[in-house]
Order: C-alpha cells, then structure tokens, then sequence
C-alpha cells in the first residue's frame, strides 16, 4: 500500500484538543431528554406477562379513573394499508416476502416482523400490548399496574441450544432467522475437508458459550413525540385522513433509522417526520434499533392525545423490554501440523436471536466473518445459524457478533496450545497472517501489519518472560501448601472490520454536507450523533484541518434529519473513518466552490499554511492562508448553496469487492488490529477475581485524538471484562430477564478493575480522514478470552464459557 | 405489582404536604414536598436542577450523588423530608462565581466525561474526596473504593482516576 499523501504533523488532529461538550458535561447543564423542559403528557407501556401466546383480552382494573387517560391499543393502527413508501433496503435486501399493502403496527427494520403493539399472538415477556398517557407521571406508573393483559400460553423456545420440538416452531422448520456458510479451500468441501483433518498431526475440539449483556448505558431510554394533526382531523376512531407531521426528540444512535421507522409506523412522505437527537447518555449499540420503537409509542399516543408525549423507561423497563447481546455457542475443531500450524479451521456459531429478526442476520454476518482472526488458515468451513427463540429481541451491542465468535476462537487456539505441548504466544506466533496473506473471505492483507511485533510488544509491557515461569512456580507452590491465590497470564489477538460489511457501505450511500454559517463559519452537517465516544469533536477536528482553520472556524450540527444530510448510523465503528472521510471530503467541494466562485484563489501560497484539503485528496497542490480562506467563507455566507455548501457521497476504496452470495471478497475495506494481555489473580476461596494488569495495544491508522482514543478503548475493555466475569443475564421461567436492575446486573465499579493500559501502533489508511480507522468496536473483542486464557492458566481448568462468575469458576475447577 | 392488589392512587399517599427549609447551593429554599417525594425529584422538577440525574432509581449507579450536609448521598434513596434544615450541594452549586472546582477542570483536561450522564454524580463525589481530604495524599486504591458507588460504563474509569489524583494535586500546591 503506497504511503499516504499526509503531513506527519498536524495542528488538530493527532492532538488532544479539549472536547466540544466537556465544559457543558463537567458543569450539569447539558440536556438530555428528561431534562428538557416538557408541556405535555407522559407516557407509559403495558406489556406481557408470559414467553409466548394469545393475549384474549385486556382489563382495566378498578381504581385509577380511565377516562382520565389516552389508550392505545394495537387496534388503533391500520393493518392493511397501502404503503406511500418502497421497501427499505439499507440494511441489504430482506429475505421476507414485498408486499405494498402493509399492516402499519409492523417495525420497518430488515424485515417487518416485530408489531409495535400485540394484536393477538405474542412471542416474548414484555412485549408491549397497551400504551397510556396522562399528565401525572405517578398516577400514570401506578395505573399501569391496574391494567391486566389475559393471556393464552402456547409452548415456548427458551434454549437456543436445544433444537426446537414442533410446538415451539415458530419460523421456518427450525426457528432459524438467519443461516451463513463460508468456506476457504478445501473447507469448500466436506469430504476434502475431512481428509485434511484425518491426515492432520493434531485435531482439537472445544465449544464455547458467551452469555446475553445488557449495555447498561446510565441513561435509560426515552423520547418526545410531538404531533400535528390537521385541525379537523383526528386518529380515533380513524387513522388520520389528513397529512400530518411528526417531529421526535430523544436519546438515540441512529436518526434516520428512526426515521425510516416513523415514516413508515404514519405512512407520511419523509419531509413530513423529523427526528432530532438529544445529547445521549451512552448508547453501546441499545439505542441504535431500540428507540425506534419508542419513537413509534410515543408518535401514537401523541396522535390520540392530540399532545405532546415523553416517554422515559425506568431502569427495570429498560434491562426487560430492550434489546441484548445476543447469547452464542461456537463449535470448533482445528487441525493443526506438527509446529501447530493451523491446517484447517471448522466452526459451527449457534446465535440467539430473540423473538424477532432485529438486526440478528447482520449480527450473525459479523461474527462469522470474525471467527478465524488474523490468522493463515488454508481451509476453512464455518456453519452458523441464528434462531429465534422467546426472549425480547437480542441485538447491537458494540462489537456485533464478532466478540462472541473471537472469544471462542482465542480459547481454542490456547487449547490447542496446550494439546500440542506449547504456550498460547508460540501457537499465535505461528499462524499469524502477514502482508500478502489471505483471510477466511479470501481477503488478501495489503497492509503491513507486524502481529508477531505487537504480540512481542504487549509481552514485554506485561512482564511475560519472567512473570509466565513465575506464576507456573507461584501456582504450584500454593498447591503444594495449601495456599488460595492462583495466577495467570493470558492473551488474545484479534482484528475488527472497520464501517458496514462487505457492500453494506455502498448501500447506506452516505452524504455528507458542509456548509457557511451567517458569522462564516463552516458547519458539519451530518446525521452521526456524539454518544460519548467524542465524534463532535473529531468532526471538528477534521473540518478544522481539511480547511487549514483553527477549531473555532468550525461548528458541527445537531443531529437532526430536518437540517443534516443521511450519513449513516452510528454504529459499525464507521464514524470516524467512513464519515470522517466525508467531512473532509465535503470541505475539499466547498473549497473548490469558493475558488469556482473567484472567492478563494491559491496564489496565496505561505510557507507556513496548510495545504488545501484537494491536494490530500485529488493532489492539487494549492496551498492558502487562513486569513483567505476566512475572507472567502464571509463572503460565501450570504451566496446560493452552490457556493456556501460542500457536499460529498460515499464511494468504496478501490478493490472492496464483496460477494454475498459465497461469501468471498473483501470483507471490509480495513480493519483495526490488535493483540491484548491480561493478567489476574483468583483467590480460590470465594473464586474472586482480581485483573492485576491489563495491556490493549492496536493498529488504528492514525490515530485522530490520542485522549479520546484512549478513553474509547479503555472503556471498551471495561466493558469486555464486565462481559467476561461479571454480567449475567438471567432469564426467569417466562423467558423475562429476572435480575432486570443494577443491583442484581452487577456491571464493572471502578473498585473492580486497574487503569487499563493502552498502546497505539499508526499506521495510516487511505481511506479513512488523514489515515484513520474505526476504533470503536475493536475493544470489546479481546478482553474476555485474553482474561479466560489468564483464568485457565490460573485454575489449571479451561474457561470455556462466559461469564465466568465466581460460580462458574468453581464448577470449572470441579469438573 | 400484581391485579389483585390495588394499590393506593398516588394523589393520595401524596398527602399532606410538608413544608421543607434547605439551602441548595446556597440559596434558601422552602418546598412543599409529599411525604416519601425523593430529594432527586425536588431537585429535578420542583427546584430545575436538572443536572442531577436518574441512573437507576435505587442507588446502585450513583448519577444522582448529591452532597446532603457535605456529604455524597444518593438523592434517589433519600426522602426529601430528612433534608429539612440541611444543605445541599448539586453539581451546579460547584463552581463558585462561575469558575469552575478543580475537579471539573481535571475532568476537563484528563477527557473524563465522555457521554457525560454520570459525570455530575461523579464530579459532585470526587469533590467531596478532594475537598475532604485536603494536603492529604490519597492512593489510587483508596480513590477507586471512594468513587465506586459513581457507576460509568464509557471510560474504563482511567481517565476519571486521573483527574481525580489531578486535582488532589492541584488543592494540595494551592494549599
């Protein structure tokens, strides 16, 4: 890969300027949803009692005086209408039947499967049935109590493990949502394949469970709906008649997948909905599909109210009615030759979906594509399904079904250390892919990447050498005397395709818009909402220096569908690097509309300017002062939209070519690499675990803000390592999450775990602004097998499943 | 809450009103407030102090932390009845005349807040462990344990530890 055409210095990004929210965030007076001021009425939802079945009727108990309140039931929405709209195709074409006469109570996401109210069959514990409204949030959380939803129990399907008996199919034959296969040389074969593991040196086999987590964001979910309905019109006992407006508010990843929600829920044009986020209190991938459907809730009681509407969940609604990560078993056997090179990788991934397709099949994609790492494997067959079963909806959840198949590949590859003799660094070491090699699609790795360095570099920085000798002499020591505490290293080494799966991009057909403000400003205008992870300030970054400005030039807008172009989600670790890539490209347009217009010329040339985005970009070479530039954007504010806006459009990096239909090309057009190290210590008294040290060291490109960098990666392995010991979901008999609070849901406190250290290799992209990659998925993957590998080390017993609670760590050491 | 329990409608358990006197942020204030309100819903909706926030409703996150007669409570788990006669400090009573404690600045230096929703429990808490142990040297241990009901699931807590050992520093050097 050719060197990038980039400065190696530059005045924003790179540098750790201060974030754009920090002051307001230090300070309190940011405003979330719940904290904006509100006219309206609130809004609760009523919802099922049991897994699966008919809900036969719905009774208002004595007590509360109803007609005090605004209802909304399933029979409020059309079931047969005919859609304004063609389907939506952004998540890839659905595998369900087109039909343009649509029932408007359905979710429209990749399929239109999931109701926003039950009409009759149910397929989960609170699914939502009855939606109330009234002025008073405390008599409303009361009268929900009083409403009773009698129900018709059908047999359900709670372990995704188990194939399903006839009663509990719901969906095809067997319940799947989603079934993937991909193979790589003789994997292509199952008879070619058998021979290479019947000839092989060593066969290893190992299955691997990771279990649902709930993102756990500290603010819970919420909207504000506002409608306005046409001043005879009304939604009872009639849908609208009239064309109305819809405009939402609320804490959210993904505006215009809200959007895409909302217009099809009403059935209006698009310019009659507009979404708007609020500053958002966490996301993790829980409020990328989520608030779509409590958009949805909140629009409907609005419609009937004839009022503003808010809902906000309380924690326990949020942990039971929100979407997981969805729960995984992998199935691997390796063979491998005598060094334990892997000759052959076989994978079966087994995904719990939940009760409706979600995102589950992009879910599913992603982590088959994840499983064989970044390792030289000349066959390859991996087989995974997801199937439905009777728990709310499992899925975004940072990192995407890829942490759940890593973690099972990295156990194993430490298994298969331990067969053939050697430790968990030598058998990576000798199966590492290097530039030129091919991954599991068949992806040949153009960049230079050096795992066998970086592998080196998080040993050195962990004490490997002298610690791995002296925890095997620590270990046996307290054996022999009785003694509790066991210690362990382990590691894990990784990669995460950065932005959308193989065309994924090329189908969200991303636009990105700058533009003068009145004072001459340059404004980012894209739908990427800041969810913590610091995109508004990154953007600003990037504007900043495509333009050669200084931070105070540039401003970002609110993400709000009525001002801001469709740039994608934000989700996929794409931000930065797919959109960031945009921004600076839509800067390069306005620049080259203010020299079409004569308002900027490059003659201007200064020893010390920067030069013009166009020359990073098309190499033009043209270099201004600032004072020019700023000139130029004055005068642009008060000109036509051809000159004061920049735009530009997403167009694939040369080469990234996907086929879906064999699963073979290129994946994703880069990916962040990365190799992590953990050492614990477990005292075998109570089974607790103490992380004594953890090391995450990645190949990101450039990085754009070392601070925020930091803080995304170290909060991701926090979260990995919460996954790996500590989250538990636990479902009760109805398939309800029974520890739905933070009590009983116990996520890492900073007592919990060290400073996690983090350590960046640079190496920039071509693609991505000024070289950068997507970072921020990539920390979610590694932290649960590099600390699994420490507690087998530890406990001298295979940590095969997750979380590996205290519990769980004594049945292991018992087995 | 079962069908065949029919529970008190809550305009009732809402009475009667008790007139409370506090100092919030050093303002004198009297509120009428219903016998079980919570602190957090008097400060959030009677007194529009919006900065304190609701993580969880049962004193498990921490975003609520107030300080209650100087020190952090979790203003969720706390009648409003049992702050009479006390003072209240809320994240906007932090900064005096504007200028920001030196907890926020730290914040504001180390990238601690990131989305920012448990940044006012946090920074009101840390506050607490700064001004509180003023010219003393607090290890990290000792940090980690004070700050471990302040519930953060975006930093890993590093960043946050840093400014705390921060501004610990700077009050000391302040004197």
């Amino acid at each position: 890969m050719n060197a990038p055409l980039l400065p190696p210095k530059l005045p924003h990004v790179g540098q750790s300027p201060v974030r754009v929210d920090a002051d307001a965030k230090v300070r309190g007076t940011t405003r979330y949803v719940d904290d904006l001021p509100f006219d309206g009425w609130h809004g609760a939802t009523v919802r099922t009692p049991i897994a699966r079945g008919k809900v036969k009727a719905v009774r208002f108990l004595e007590g509360p005086d109803w007609r005090e309140f605004v209802i909304v039931t399933a029979k409020d929405i059309p079931a047969s209408v005919a859609s304004v709209h063609a389907p939506d195709t952004s998540h890839g074409a659905s595998d369900g039947p087109v039909s343009n006469l649509v029932d408007l109570n359905m979710v429209q996401l990749i399929e239109r499967d999931q109701p926003y109210l039950v009409r009759s069959e149910f397929r989960h514990k609170y699914e939502p049935v009855v939606l109330l409204a009234h002025p008073d949030p405390d008599v409303l959380r009361w009268a929900a109590t009083r409403v009773h939803v009698e129900c018709e129990a059908q047999p359900a399907y709670l372990d995704y493990t188990q194939l399903p008996v006839s009663e509990q199919i719901q969906r095809g034959t067997d319940n799947s949502l989603k079934s993937l296969r991909l193979c790589k040389g003789a994997g292509e074969s199952e008879a070619e394949l058998e021979a290479v593991f019947a000839n092989a040196f060593k066969v290893v086999e190992g299955v691997y469970h990771t279990g649902a987590q709930e993102q756990a964001y500290i603010e819970p979910q919420g909207m504000i709906a506002r409608v306005e309905l046409h001043p005879h019109d009304q939604m009872h006992p009639h849908w609208p008649k009239q064309p109305f407006k819809v405009r939402i508010e609320g804490s959210m990843q993904c505006p215009f997948y809200v959007h895409t929600a909302i217009k099809h829920l009403t059935n209006l044009p698009d310019d009659a909905v507009e979404i708007a986020q609020t500053a958002t209190g966490g996301g993790f991938g829980g409020k990328e599909d989520y608030p779509s459907i409590i958009a949805g809730h909140a629009t409907l009681l609005a419609m009937k109210a004839r009022r503003p509407i808010k809902i906000i969940y309380d924690r326990v609604e949020d942990m039971q009615a929100t979407t997981k990560r969805h729960p995984c078993e992998t199935r691997i056997r390796t063979a491998h030759d005598q060094d334990g090179k892997l000759l052959a990788l076989q994978a079966q991934v087994r995904m719990d979906g939940g009760a409706y397709l979600t995102l589950t099949p992009v879910v599913l994609s992603r982590g088959t594509l994840h499983i064989a790492g970044p390792y030289q494997i000349p066959n390859v067959r991996i087989e995974s399904k997801a199937v439905l079963t009777n728990t709310a909806p499992n899925g975004a959840f940072r990192g995407f079904g890829a942490p759940q198949t890593i973690f099972a590949m990295e156990r194993h590859l430490d298994k298969a250390a331990k067969a053939l003799g050697i430790t968990g660094d030598v058998i990576r070491k000798r199966n590492f892919v290097v530039q030129g090699g091919t991954l599991s699609t068949g992806q040949v790795i153009g960049e230079a990447i050096d795992y066998a360095g970086w592998l080196a570099q998080v040993q050195a920085e962990l004490g490997w050498s002298e610690k791995y000798k002296q925890y095997q002499d620590f270990n046996a020591e307290q054996t022999r005397a009785g003694g509790m505490l066991r210690r362990g290293l382990g590691l894990s080494s990784f990669m995460h395709g950065c932005g959308f799966t193989g065309s994924g991009e090329v189908a969200l057909d991303s636009r990105c818009k700058v533009r003068v403000t009145a004072e001459g400003k340059v404004e980012v205008c894209v739908a990427n909402t800041e969810i913590g992870q610091g995109a508004t300030t990154i953007f600003a970054q990037i504007a900043a220096d495509a333009l050669g400005l200084s931070l105070g030039d540039v401003c970002v807008a609110r993400p709000d569908t009525k001002e801001v172009p469709n740039s994608g989600p934000t989700v996929a670790s794409r931000t930065s690097m797919v959109v960031g890539h945009l921004v600076a490209r839509a800067c390069d347009d306005l620049v080259l509309n203010l020299e079409k217009a004569g308002l900027l010329s490059g003659e201007l040339a200064h020893p010390s300017a920067v030069p013009a985005p166009s020359a990073l970009s098309v190499a033009r070479g043209t270099t201004w002062q600032p004072t020019a530039l700023r000139k130029a954007l004055k005068a642009a504010a008060e000109m036509p939209a051809n000159v004061k806006e920049g735009w530009s459009r997403y167009e694939p990096p040369p080469g990234v070519i996907w086929d879906d239909s064999v699963y073979k090309g290129v994946a994703y057009g880069t990916y962040a690499w990365a190799v992590y190290g953990a050492d614990v210590e477990v005292d075998t008294t109570t089974m607790e675990v103490k992380v004594l040290d953890f090391v995450a060291f990645q190949e990101v490109g450039r990085v754009l803000n070392p601070t925020l960098a930091v803080g995304q990666i170290a909060g991701g392995v926090v979260q990995g390592l919460g996954w790996a010991l500590w989250e538990d979901v636990r479902l009760d008999a109805q398939g309800g999450m029974a520890n739905a609070n933070l009590t009983s849901y116990v996520i890492p406190t900073m007592a919990d775990v060290p400073t996690i250290r983090v350590f960046f290799a640079e190496n920039p992209y071509n693609y991505g602004p000024f070289g950068a990659k997507g970072i921020g998925e990539l920390p979610m993957d590694g932290p649960a097998p590099a600390v699994c590998n420490a507690l087998s080390m530890a406990l001298d017993a295979p940590i095969d499943a997750i979380p590996a609670t205290a519990e769980a760590l004594l049945a292991a050491t018992l087995k | 809450m079962s069908a065949d329990h029919p529970a008190l409608d809550p305009r009732e358990a809402a009475r009667p009103r008790v007139r409370i006197r506090v100092t919030v942020n050093g303002t004198a204030r009297e509120i009428d407030v219903a016998p079980m309100q919570r602190l957090l819903d008097v400060l959030r909706n009677d007194l529009h102090l919006t900065g304190t926030k609701e993580g969880c409703g049962e004193g498990e996150c921490g975003a609520c932390s107030v300080l209650l007669a100087g020190r952090p409570v979790n203003s969720c788990l706390v009648p409003a009845v049992h702050a009479d006669g006390q003072e209240i400090t809320t994240i906007e009573g932090l900064a005096q005349h504007g200028a920001m404690h030196a907890v926020q600045k730290a914040f504001v230096k180390a990238g601690s807040a990131q989305c920012g929703i448990c940044t006012p429990g946090m920074v009101v808490t840390a506050a607490w462990l700064v001004d509180s142990h003023k010219g003393q040297a607090v290890p990290e241990p000792e940090i980690r344990a004070h700050l471990a009901g302040n519930l953060c699931r975006c930093t890993g807590y590093g960043q946050i530890v840093e400014a705390v050992v921060d501004a610990l520093q700077q009050q000391a050097t302040e004197g």
